[in-house]
């Protein structure tokens, strides 16, 4: 198996992708989707780490995965209420552009 | 090179180039979704690498059979088009991603050539349904109880957020 280091820097290379397109997209959509992309990123990394020390502490050899589970029942609901928050966007606003959004802007 | 290794290497290039495929898709959200599947299920194989099968076997029904579905129902939806970078911000929002990268770069090589020790051979029922769920309702139960909460919050949430105003 590959070491673990190499785990950990392909997931810290998905989530500078999922930062770079939160910070450079328009569409809050694409937005949502990047965002999907960093949790999956730090996913990674907590499954990388577990199986590290898997065996290490037989007190503790399932806490990577718990978290990983709660993360994506995190991420679930983040995307539904996202994805409401759209909606309702595009009904009031006609465009998913983050620019157009601009009210609390100073 | 061994077969988990060579496995763990084609994933890996196929989920960064996925990734970049999404964030560097200016013109498709359809086919920016598509790449998100493509992400989530490489990591998916990665994750069954890693010996997590319940992790991966979740990770495949809820990313790509839920999440990406869902953002795919709204994008038709919708009937969303192209977006563009806002005008006259070009260079900055450039120039902050390629400060990033570059950033990002530089941690990269510090992690990987980190030495992290070695994963010995995993105890017996590693990553299995029957282990996982008794540490889930015995050591953890009330984060999955906080998470049932959640969850619920998210429906109402959502319908709240998405309904039509009725008078």
């Amino acid at each position: 198996m590959v070491p673990i280091s190499h785990v950990i820097g392909l997931s810290a290379l998905l989530f500078s992708i999922g930062v770079a397109g939160v910070a450079t997209r328009r569409n809050l959509i694409v937005v949502l989707m990047s965002i999907e992309l960093m949790l999956n990123a730090v996913n990674l990394a907590f499954v990388g780490f577990n199986r590290m020390w898997a065996g290490v502490d037989p007190t503790h050899r399932f806490d990577g995965q718990v978290f990983v589970l709660i993360v994506i029942a995190v991420a679930a609901a983040e995307v539904a209420v996202g994805l409401g928050i759209v909606i309702s966007m595009f009904r009031n606003r006609d465009s998913v552009n983050l620019e157009d959004v601009s009210l609390l802007k100073w | 090179m061994s077969a988990p290794a060579v496995l763990f290497y084609a994933f890996a290039v196929l989920a960064v180039v996925s990734a970049l495929g999404m964030v560097l898709n200016l013109r498709n959200a359809v086919a920016a979704a598509m790449s998100l599947v493509v992400t989530m299920v490489s990591l998916g194989g990665i994750f069954l690498l890693l010996e997590a099968h319940l992790v991966a076997v979740i990770q495949i029904m809820v990313y790509a059979g839920a999440i990406v579905v869902l953002f795919l129902f709204v994008v038709m939806l919708l009937n969303l088009r192209s977006d563009e970078f806002a005008p006259g911000r070009q260079w900055l929002t450039k120039g902050a991603a390629l400060l990033l990268v570059v950033a990002a770069g530089a941690h990269l090589v510090r992690i990987v050539s980190a030495d992290l020790p070695e994963p010995g051979p995993p105890p017996a029922g590693f990553g299995g349904y029957a282990q996982l769920g008794v540490s889930l309702f015995t050591d953890y139960v009330l984060l999955v109880e906080m998470a049932s909460l959640l969850l619920l919050a998210a429906i109402v949430g959502a319908v709240i957020l998405a309904k039509r105003k009725i008078d």
